[in-house]
Formats: structure tokens, sequence, C-alpha cells
């Protein structure tokens, strides 16, 4: 598998995806209220009775600038109060979208499919694919820190241990990245922006802090710069699996050995200021 | 004691007055009190400090003193109400009275005083005929024991030809007293706290009066009609008191004057001439100025010496209750006027105005009198006698770094010195030439504590041009303890601050009641840690108020709390979190806790941080303290003092209070075995009780916490409330005291109940369990003297001593309910010692900041630290902090094991080494150095540089085989000690983190090993065939490029202690 080509059309489709999904958010509520609901499910009625066959909801939504299948499920939600008489559940309903077929009326099943999987941000597609991403960053991430040598614990392992907050890796022995404890890694299959940056920091990256101690975050698909700001307070953030990972006993091993004497010296200066040390402790021989 | 000094300054000028004075003065003085004698001393030198410090305005001289007789009782008079205005009045009196806490306690001891009355009159009947016009003299017992020789020259010249005789006299005394001191220290012990004082007095009358007897050659009349029976204990008294010093011979003439002296110590004049210099600094005076008096009215004077007793005590008491209002903080402020390094308007003042003098030796004036002091002043430190040790450093360091703007003060005091007329007043620490010069001596003599102090301390006192244009020989002693020293002041600062790591065991859903309370829980803790960054970041911002910012949140957490009955686990989180981020010696401010990290050397930091402290350097002034801080809640715990208070949780508090104590007795348990073993360890446990200690007092007191101190009546009868309510106190304090005692583990015990007995409530001292706890911690204070060598280490003294000074002078009120003992402040040794380095930092800052025009410079200390490669050094602290790190969220456990695996191969390691490799490369290199030697022209020497250096080869070869060795021990050993659920790769990590210390510990020791191998053959080989030439000359061969053992063995110790 071509992982970098993989990766750049995935940042590319995912940036934008983001963006647009921004958005959608933020205009959203331009088409939520019942009147333009009502608008749009007339219009499709009328428009689907014209022409049966052709991707009028689709076009619908394009014409509206909104995103198809967000329309697709503002109709069919419209179209399930009139068959039910009431508002519909969200799992009849997402499971609908889902699966197209099981929607009664079948010319607005064809619409619906069509809508689902020419959304490139929305929809139980996108979502599945999103998901599969963000399965195989952390995939990915758990064969580097294979190839790697480093163990680790990962998000399931964590869960039947009974752990409240479970990042996506745990490292059993820390590391050192560019000069930071790592205890923990987030991989994130997205773009970091500011806004969700904030939301995982709220919701994650400071709960692992305050359970693991400082970790690291993989945005896969990169950040804003400025937002790597937390890193003397625990929280890195890359854009790739390190490279430059400083374990325990990678480095103590070159310190040891014994061509390099007076570096032991300078270092043990260095140490001896960590801890208080009683000079002369003998051993027990 | 004091007033001979006081004497010494107002009479001074006159050498030969002086004695008189002394001599006369000491038995007075004595028979107030030895209590007494000290605090005057302090308290003078304060005064004649501040005022060179300060650059006031010199004193008046004085004028001579009428007719004792008549004016002795107004005098006194005078002398009383110069006192009264002076405390009220000058802020440096009232500095001083609070510094001398004995002050208060002569005055409540009546006992002592009426005793010290009869004595003193008996002796003034004596000695006053002759001595009474100076009355000054006679206090001074104890400067005249050292200062018999000055003494007798003065003598000579001042008094009748008796007086000569009593000199010499006086040097059997001491003598006698010297041997006798013994005896005095055990007196002193004996008595119980009340009687303390009234033994301590009675002592210091008799050694007074047998001190008179000494020195007055009608002396020995005296004394013998005055108290043959006291003789005894009031020489050993005096000896233990004022140690004889060396006598500084008086110049002839300053002598001469003597008689002049005579009149001037009682007469009217005084109050209104000088009054204000003598009364205002020697609030003892009165004291001994009644006695004097009394002397000098001899037989009349009893009676108005019963009345003039009266009256001090009421002055004495008006003091006190002053001091009291005073509460805590009066120390400080007053030390703080007193600190000439301070930088800012001094320094500027000093650039801007006149350059400052820069102290000469040969300018010094009055070295033989400044030698007295210092002799006086020393023996009180070395005593004990001095109120609190750390307090005195301090002020020597201030002496050191003092700065004086006003040149023309030599002129003046030269002029004076001239007139002689004015002497009393005139100071002997007037100019910074006498005041490093004294500073230079005290660290001359007391080098046993200096040398205690840390090593940047050290270092800054070593590099202090003063000193080194003072004292070489004491730079140069200096230089040597920095290199021998250990202490450390905050051993190890993580980076980054530590959260409670999440155990499944104790953390996940099996330990709570509910999925609810798990969930509440889990939303807690990022609450809890939310609030704390928020906290840190701002709550320095001007403006920020901790409740309206944080309040809500914490309320909210509480509320949860208390819906899911969490408390438990919170208390948990909560106290956890303190210990992880505040158990650390923290200095008590955030500059000094800069300036120290600047002044430990940046060795770890890295750079951003390095960065930030260098600019809060610049940017914030010094503050010098002063060695005595309240109790405080510095760093951190502020934000958990806060934070209990915001949430006045009654449910978390109890459970906090329940965990605490649980957890401090825990500590107190703690077994240590060998303390030098296990120094680390104990500091550690030291450290972590006195922080759960602190919090645990200011939990449990708080609910009693009030503004001021209630009214009397309010204090009774909540004295009453309590003492029936809180019959069972949160911690059985007096037992645990008692048990420490008996177990001889008071180093533990006490510094942690000091902690929470500083945070006391005004009422708490009045309760009975406290009252005698404190009670016994007083009797505990007074029997510490850091030079009497018995059981306890010198260390653990300092620490006790310090520890109880601190906690005596920090809360007066213990004090007074305790009655007065004259104890003062001490501070904790961390905070002390950064103290000191502030000032000296300041004084180097301060110095460059002349010449260069720059208000602050970076110390050099910094500087040193640039040859170190900083790629390594980073490298390394990476490698401490990965380990850190990965122990932390391991359960502890797993840490012992490693430990315990790594000393264990460690030491099979060394042992097979022994065995096989180190024993075979030593027998090689004895067969090669033999066959060498039987060749013809073989040279001792060159022989032995080349085996050395081809066994060092080989010596490197064993070491791979011994790392190899550990290799392969450790794992198996780690595989079998450790759970089996462990994963493999975790194993595996332990087993190279073992490992690797191993092979560091291996390698040290096969060193050590062949080394002593090789010398023991060397020596074997070479003593017999060559002379000693070549073992002289091999091991220095030896030694290139191998590390010392010794280092070694300190890496690998810090190795393991850094898994801590």
């Amino acid at each position: 598998m071509d992982r970098s080509f993989e990766t750049y059309t995935a940042v590319y489709e995912d940036a934008e995806g983001q963006i647009s999904s921004k958005r959608i958010k933020r205009t959203i509520s331009m088409h939520r209220s019942p009147a333009d609901v009502e608008r749009y499910f007339q219009r499709y009625l009328s428009e689907a009775e014209a022409r049966p066959t052709a991707p009028v909801l689709l076009e619908l939504a394009n014409e509206m600038d909104l995103s198809p299948a967000l329309m697709a499920r503002i109709i069919l939600d419209r179209f399930l109060q009139d068959v039910d008489g009431g508002i519909p559940s969200k799992t009849v309903l997402n499971s609908m979208l889902k699966e197209p077929s099981l929607i009664p009326d079948q010319i607005l099943a064809n619409n619906i499919y069509q809508c689902t999987i020419n959304d490139c941000c929305y929809g139980p597609l996108v979502d599945c694919i999103k998901h599969a991403i963000g399965q195989e960053h952390e995939v990915l991430l758990r064969d580097k820190l294979k190839e790697q040598n480093l163990s680790f614990l990962d998000e399931n392992q964590l869960r039947t241990m009974g752990y409240d907050k479970t990042p996506d890796i745990i490292l059993e022995v820390p590391v050192a990245v560019e000069g930071h404890i790592v205890h923990w890694i987030e991989s994130k299959a997205s773009f970091g922006d500011d806004h969700s940056h904030r939301t995982y920091l709220n919701e994650q990256f400071w709960s692992y802090w305050n359970r693991f101690g400082p970790g690291l975050v993989i945005y896969w698909y990169g950040f804003i710069g400025e937002l790597d700001c937390q890193r003397d307070r625990g929280i890195l953030l890359k854009d790739c699996f390190p490279t430059d990972i400083v374990t325990l006993c990678h480095a103590t091993q070159q310190e040891r050995t014994p061509e390099a004497p007076k570096e032991d010296k300078e270092w043990k200066k260095g140490i001896r200021r960590v801890a208080d040390e009683k000079p002369g402790k003998k051993l027990n021989v | 004691m004091l007033r001979k000094v006081d004497i010494n300054t107002v009479l001074g000028w006159l050498k030969d007055v002086e004695g008189a004075d002394y001599q006369s003065f000491t038995e007075p003085e004595f028979t107030v009190q030895k209590l007494e004698f000290v605090p005057f001393l302090l308290n003078f030198l304060r005064e004649q400090s501040s005022q060179v410090l300060t650059n006031g305005p010199a004193t008046p001289a004085k004028t001579p003193s009428h007719p004792r007789p008549a004016a002795r009782t107004q005098g006194f008079s005078d002398k009383l109400a110069g006192r009264s205005t002076s405390s009220g009045a000058g802020s440096r009196s009232a500095s001083r009275v609070q510094l001398f806490s004995p002050a208060p306690s002569v005055s409540p001891g009546s006992e002592s005083e009426a005793a010290g009355p009869s004595g003193l009159s008996g002796v003034s009947a004596f000695s006053s005929p002759s001595f009474s016009s100076t009355r000054t003299p006679s206090p001074r017992l104890p400067g005249s024991e050292r200062r018999c020789g000055q003494r007798v020259s003065l003598g000579d010249y001042m008094f009748s030809p008796p007086e000569n005789s009593p000199n010499h006299q006086s040097h059997k005394g001491r003598k006698k007293g010297g041997g006798s001191t013994a005896v005095g220290g055990q007196l002193r012990h004996e008595g119980g706290r009340g009687d303390l004082h009234s033994n301590e007095a009675g002592r210091w009358e008799a050694g007074g009066r047998r001190s008179a007897r000494g020195v007055g050659g009608g002396h020995t009349r005296m004394g013998e009609q005055v108290s043959p029976p006291f003789a005894g204990q009031l020489n050993l008294n005096n000896l233990e008191d004022f140690p004889p010093v060396g006598s500084s011979p008086i110049s002839p003439a300053t002598s001469k004057p003597s008689r002049r002296i005579n009149p001037t110590p009682v007469s009217g004049d005084r109050p209104h001439s000088k009054p204000k210099t003598c009364f205002t600094s020697t609030p003892f005076q009165k004291a001994s100025s009644p006695l004097l008096e009394t002397e000098a009215s001899d037989g009349l004077m009893t009676a108005g010496s019963s009345m003039r007793l009266k009256e001090e005590r009421e002055l004495l008491k008006r003091e006190k209750t002053k001091r009291a209002q005073q509460v805590a903080s009066p120390l400080l402020s007053a030390l703080d006027p007193c600190t000439p390094t301070k930088t800012g308007a001094r320094t500027g003042s000093k650039v801007t105005s006149d350059m400052p003098t820069s102290p000469e030796p040969s300018k010094v004036t009055f070295s033989s009198e400044l030698d007295v002091l210092v002799e006086l002043y020393c023996t009180c430190i070395s005593e004990n006698l001095v109120p609190n040790i750390f307090l005195e450093l301090f002020f020597v360091m201030q002496l050191l770094t003092s700065w004086a703007h006003h040149t023309h003060d030599n002129e003046e005091q030269k002029s004076l010195c001239a007139a002689n007329t004015e002497v009393l007043e005139r100071c002997y620490l007037r100019q910074v030439h006498n005041c490093v010069y004294f500073a230079v001596k005290v660290l001359e003599n007391q080098f046993q504590l200096i040398a205690h102090l840390d090593k940047c301390t050290l270092r800054l006192l070593a590099e202090n041009e003063r000193v080194a244009c003072f004292s070489p020989d004491l730079r140069d002693r200096l230089t040597q303890a920095q290199d021998r020293s250990t202490a450390k002041l905050s051993p190890s600062a993580s980076t980054f601050i530590h959260s409670v790591p999440f155990q499944p065991a104790t953390d996940n859903r099996s330990n709570f009641f509910s999925d609810k309370a798990f969930h509440t829980f889990k939303k807690q803790r990022d609450v809890f840690y939310e609030v704390l960054r928020e906290w840190e970041d701002l709550h320095k911002e001007p403006g920020w108020s901790f409740d309206a910012a944080l309040g809500g949140r914490i309320r909210g957490i509480m509320s949860q709390l208390t819906s899911a009955g969490n408390h438990s686990h919170f208390a948990r989180l909560f106290l956890k979190q303190l210990v992880q981020v505040c158990k650390g010696p923290r200095p008590s401010s955030s500059s000094v806790d800069a300036a120290d990290a600047d002044l430990l050397g940046m060795l770890g930091a890295d750079s951003l941080g390095r960065l930030k402290r260098l600019e809060e350097r610049l940017i914030q002034p010094h503050g010098v303290v002063g060695p005595c801080p309240p109790p405080s809640f510095p760093g951190h715990q502020e934000f958990f003092r806060d934070f209990i208070q915001t949430a006045s949780c009654c449910q978390l508090n109890q459970h906090l209070q329940d965990s605490l104590c649980q957890q401090l007795l825990q500590l107190d348990e703690v077994s240590i075995l060998s303390p030098a073993d296990e120094k680390q360890r104990f500091s550690s446990v030291l450290l972590l009780a006195r922080l759960l200690a602190k919090f645990l007092g200011f939990i449990s007191f708080f609910p009693y916490q009030t503004s001021g101190r209630p009214s009397r009546d309010i204090q009774e009868t909540s004295v009453a409330l309590r003492s029936k309510v809180t019959s069972l106190p949160v911690l059985d304090v007096c037992a645990v005291l008692n048990n420490s005692i008996r177990r001889k583990r008071t180093i533990l015990t006490v510094p942690w109940l000091v902690e929470f007995l500083s945070m006391l409530d005004f009422i708490g001292p009045l309760l009975l369990c406290y009252r005698t706890t404190l009670g016994s911690l007083l009797l505990l204070y007074r029997k510490l003297q850091l030079n009497r060598s018995e059981e306890m280490c010198y260390l653990n003294k300092l620490l006790l001593v310090s520890v109880l000074g601190w906690l005596f002078q920090v809360r007066r009120d213990t004090r007074m309910v305790q009655l007065k003992l004259g104890i003062n402040a001490l501070c904790l040794v961390s905070v002390c010692s950064g103290e000191f380095r502030k000032l000296l930092a300041a004084f180097v800052s301060g110095s460059t900041a002349r010449s260069g025009g720059i208000i602050r410079k970076i110390t050099p200390t910094s500087a040193e630290l640039k040859d170190t490669p900083t790629a390594m050094r980073s490298q390394q602290k990476l490698q401490v902090d990965l380990e850190q790190a990965f122990f932390h969220n391991q359960p502890p456990s797993l840490r012992r094991t490693v430990e315990f695996v790594a000393e264990r191969v460690g030491s099979n390691a060394v042992k097979h080494m022994k065995a096989t490799l180190v024993r075979e490369l030593v027998e090689r290199g004895e067969k090669m150095l033999r066959d060498g030697l039987e060749s013809p022209n073989s040279n001792a020497s060159m022989l032995n540089e080349s085996i050395c250096a081809r066994l060092c080869e080989a010596g490197l070869e064993a070491l791979a085989k011994a790392t190899k060795y550990c290799d392969e021990k450790s794992p198996e050993a780690i595989r079998v000690l450790l759970p089996d659920e462990t994963t493999p790769t975790v194993k595996l990590s332990w087993g190279h983190a073992s490992k690797m210390t191993l092979c560091l510990l291996c390698e040290a020791l096969v060193r050590r090993e062949w080394r002593s191998k090789y010398d023991r053959v060397i020596k074997v080989l070479g003593s017999p065939k060559q002379g000693s030439e070549r073992v002289m000359c091999c091991p220095p061969h030896c030694k290139h490029n191998s590390p010392l053992p010794s280092d070694i063995l300190i890496e690998i110790k810090v190795h393991f202690s850094c898994c801590n």
C-alpha cells in the first residue's frame, strides 16, 4: 500500500472536507427551520414526480449549497414524519441512511443513496472512511512503535484494565521526543485546526496528561503550527511519527561506553544536582 | 553581658574606661541575668551596625556622667525613660526587642531578678565604691574576663592599684570558670522551663559576682563578702558565657582616659545627650542600670533597687505586650531595614552619591575591642545562647556586605576618638572596615558552622573580595569547604509537574460504588487539574483572585463529591498531587526561587526555562527577606491552601485529616537504618512529613483561626470549651513527641511537629496538650548546644536548633505561653542559606554595579557552567527525566525491585570480577613489574608507568566482561522477581534499566578493586626493592584518564535515586 500517495490525497481531501464541514456547520441553521424543510420537501416531491430517475435531491442540495448527506437526512426525516405520523427515532433514521433499501419509497431511496455517496464530507460512507483512516493510522502508529521496539498498551487493553480515559497508546516505558518526555500518544487522522484542537485538549489531551503525564499528539494531516505551544506543559504536537526518539536504555548505553570517561564526568556533574547524593556510598559486596 | 558591650560602646572609646566599666558592670549585669546579657550584646551589635548600614547620623557623644550615687537613681529613671521612649519611637529598638525575646524572659523571672539584686547589692557594695563610678564596667563581667588584659592595663590606669591585682585574679577566675563551665551548662539544662531562667539568672549573677571579685582588686574582698558560696557557680557561668578570649591588649593611649570613663556612665546628663542610642539600643540596660545603681548606692540602694526592679519589670512587661502585638513578622521587618545589601535604593544611592568606601584592613579601628566583641559574640553563638543562630549569621553576612556611603564618618570617628569624650555611643561597627573586620572574624571563629552551609553560599563567600582582603586564610578554608560541602538547596526540582498517575489498582471502576461515582470522579479529576493549571497561569497576575476565578468550579467539584460520595478518592488525589508538586524544598517566594535556581547553576535547565529565570532575575529586585520568614505556603502550596479554604468542605477536610494523620504517623515510624547511607531517603521523608504536617495543622486549626488575638475573656472561655471538647485532638502531639524523645527519633519528629504547631491558632497554645508539647520542645531546645559533643551529630543538632528556633521565633505566642524563654528566631536551614546567598549575591551585583553602572549583573556562578558541553548535558538530563518518568507511572514496588536486583547482581559481579579478572590482572602486572625490575637498566618509575598503562587497558577489558556478566544475570533475576502479569517488554526495559545501572556499578567497582590491589602490589614490590620513591610516584601516574571510583559510585547512586 502506498502510504505516501494515499496520505497526500487524504490530506487534501481531508483538509478540504474539514473546511467545507466548518462552513456547513456554520450555515446549517439556515436550512433547519421547519419552513425551509417544508419547502425543500415539497420541491423534492414535485421534482421527483417530474423526473423519477433523475438525482433531483442531489441537485437540490447543490443548488442550495447544502451538504447532500444533510439534505438527504432532512428530507428523509420529513418523509418519515408523513409515513409514521411522528418524529422518527435517530436509530431508524441512521439505519435508513446507511441502508437506503430500508426506505419504503424506492424513488426516495435512490435519491438518498445518490446523496450519501456523493457527499465528500458527511454521511455514513464518509464516516466509515474517516473511521477507517483513524484505524489505519492507529495501526500505522502501532507498527512504528513495534518497529522501534517500544512497549505499549493500546486503547483496548487500557479499557479492559479499567482506565477511565484511554489515549490510543500508552508507552510502558516513556521515551523522549525532541527533549520532551512522552508517556502516551494520541493519533489524530485529521488536520489540527484551532477549533478542533481546543476541543480535543479539553476533552482528551489534558485528561490524559492528568492521568499519565506528558504525551504526544500526532496530527497525521498536519496542524496549525501555533497550536504547538504546550510542549513545556506536557503536550507535544507532531505531524508524523517522530524520528528522533530517545529511549531510556539506548542513551544510557552510549553514556556508559568507557571510551568517553570525560563526558561521563560532565554528566555526573549534571546529575549530581538532580539528586542529593551522598558521595562515597559503599556497596555491600 | 550586653551591658558590657553597651558600656563598651558607650564608654568604649576609652578602653581603660571600658575595662573598668566591664568590671563594675559585669557584676551587676551578671546579677541581672545571663539571659539579659546576650540580648544586650546582640542589640548592641545591631544598633551599631544599623547605624553604619543605614548611614544614620552619628550618635551624639556622651558627656561624662556626674557623680553616680546621686545621679544613679536619676540616671536609672532616665534610662527607663529612654527605654520606653526608644521602644516606642525607634523602630530599631522595637526590632531589637523583638529579636531578643530573652529580654522579656528576664523580666518575667522575678525570682532571678530578686536573687540578682541581692547578689548585686552585695557586689555593688564591694565594687561600687571604687568602681561604682563606672557602672557599666561591672555589668560587663564577661568582657572583663576576656578583656582581663585590657582591664589590667585599664585598671592600672583607671583604678587604684588593687584593681590590677584583681585583674590577675580575674584571669584565674576565668580559668576556673572554664573548668566549671560545664557545670554551669548542666545546671541550665537541669532547670525546668521556668526554672531555667531563674537558674541561669542565678548563675549569671553568681558569675557576675565572681568575675567582679576576680576583676577588682577589692574584688576578692568583695566576693567574699558578697557571696562566697556563689563563687563557684559564678565562675562557671562566666566561663561558659565567656570563654577566655585572648586578652586584647589595650593600647596605652586608650587606657589612660579610663578615669574619665568612670564618671561617664551614670550621669543624668546622659539621658539628654546620648539617651537615644544607649537606651534604645539596649533594652536591658535598664536592668543593669538598676543593679548598678544599687551597687553605687551600696547599702542604701537595696530598697531602691527593689523599686527599680519593679519598674524594670513593668517596662519589660510593656515591651512584651508590644512584641506580642507585633506577632510574627516584626523580625523580618526589623531585619530588612538593616540589610545594607538590598540592591535597589542602596545601590542606587551608592552609585549616585559618593563612592562607597571599600573596606580595608588597614583602616580598621578598635580592632582589639572588636576582637573582644567577636569573642563575646561567638561564644554566644556556640553556646546556643543566641536566640537564633541563623539570624546571627544573617546579621554577620549583612555586616560583611555592608556599604557605608559616608566617608566622612571616618573623620568623625577619628575626631571622636581623639576627643574620647563621647566614646560610648561611638560605634565600633560604624565603619565598613570595622564591620567587615568583625564579620570576617566571626566567620573565622564560627567556621564549623559556616562550613555546613551549602556550596553556593560557600562559594559566594569565598569569592567575596572582602573576605579575601581581610582574611585570605578564611577564603582558602572556604574554598576547601566548598569542595567538601554536600549541602544542597534544592535537590531535584523536576522541570515539569507530574500528575498523579492513574493506577488501575486504585482508580478503576471496581474501586467505586457506582458507575456514576466513577464517571463523576473522572470529571472531577479533570476539573481539578484544569483549576490547577489555570492557577499556575494566572495567579501571579495582578488583580487575580482565587475565589473569584476558581471558586465556582471548586465548589462545583465539592457538590458533585458530596452527591457521589467520592470524598476519599478526591482526598487521595488531592494529597498525592500536593506531595507531587510541593515535596521538594522550595524557597519561600518565587523571587527566591528564581534567584536560587540561578545561583544553583542552570545546569539542567532547558534553554527556555533558563531564559525565563534569567529574565525574572533581571527584572525582579532581590528581596532579602531575612532568615526567619513566618510560616507560609510557598509556591504551589498556596494553591492547595486556597483550595481547601475555598472548598470549605467539611467532609473533604475530614478525609484529608484522616489520611494526613495516617501518613504522618507512618512516616514517623519509618525506619532509617543508618542515616549516613540513607541520607537522601531521610531527607525526603523529612520533607514530606513536614509538608503533610503543615497541612494537617492548617486544616486542624483552620476552624479556630481568628484574625487577631482574642480578648482575655474570650480566650478563657474558649480554652475552657476546647480543653473539654477537643479532648481528642487530631493528633496526639504529646504522645508523639514523648515517644520520639524516648526512642531518640527527635531528628525526624521534631521538624514536622514544628510545622504542625506553627499552624496553631491563638488559643491553641493555651490548651493543655499543646502547652505541654511546647514545653517539652522548649526544654529540648535549651539542651541543644552545637559545640557539645553528644550522641547527636552536629548537623542533626543544627537542624533541630534551626527548626525549633524558627518555631519559637515565628510564633511568639507559643513562647509567651511557655514563658518567656529568651529564645529567638532561627530559621530553616534552607531558607536561611537562601537568604545568605541572596545577600552575598546582591553584594556581588552591587559591587559590579558600582563600576559598570549596571544595576544587576549575573553572578559569575553561572559562567562556569558554560564549558560543559550542552548537548551532553541535556542528553543526560533527558535520560534522568526519562527514568524518573518511567518509574513515576509504575507502582513503587518496581523501583524497589530494580534497585535490589541491581545492587545484588552488581555485588555478585564485583565478587566475580575480583576472583577472576582482577586477580589475573594484578598478577600479570606483578609479574611484569618483577621482570622489569630484574632487567639491569630498569627505571622504576618509567616501568611503573608503562605497566600502569597496560593494566589500564586490560582493565577496560575487564569492564567489558563485567558488563557482560551483568547483562546475563540481571534479566534473569528481574524476570523472577517481577509479577507475571507484567508484559515482557516492560520486564525487558526494567532489565535494561537495572542492567545499565549495574554496569556502571561494575565499572566503578572493578576500577576501585583493581587500583587498590594494584597499589598493594606496588607497595609490596616496591618498598623492599626500590624504596618508597616508586610508591610515591606510581599512583599519580595511574590516575590518568580514569574517573575516580567515588565519582562513578556517586553517579550510580544518582542513577538509583533518580529512579525515585
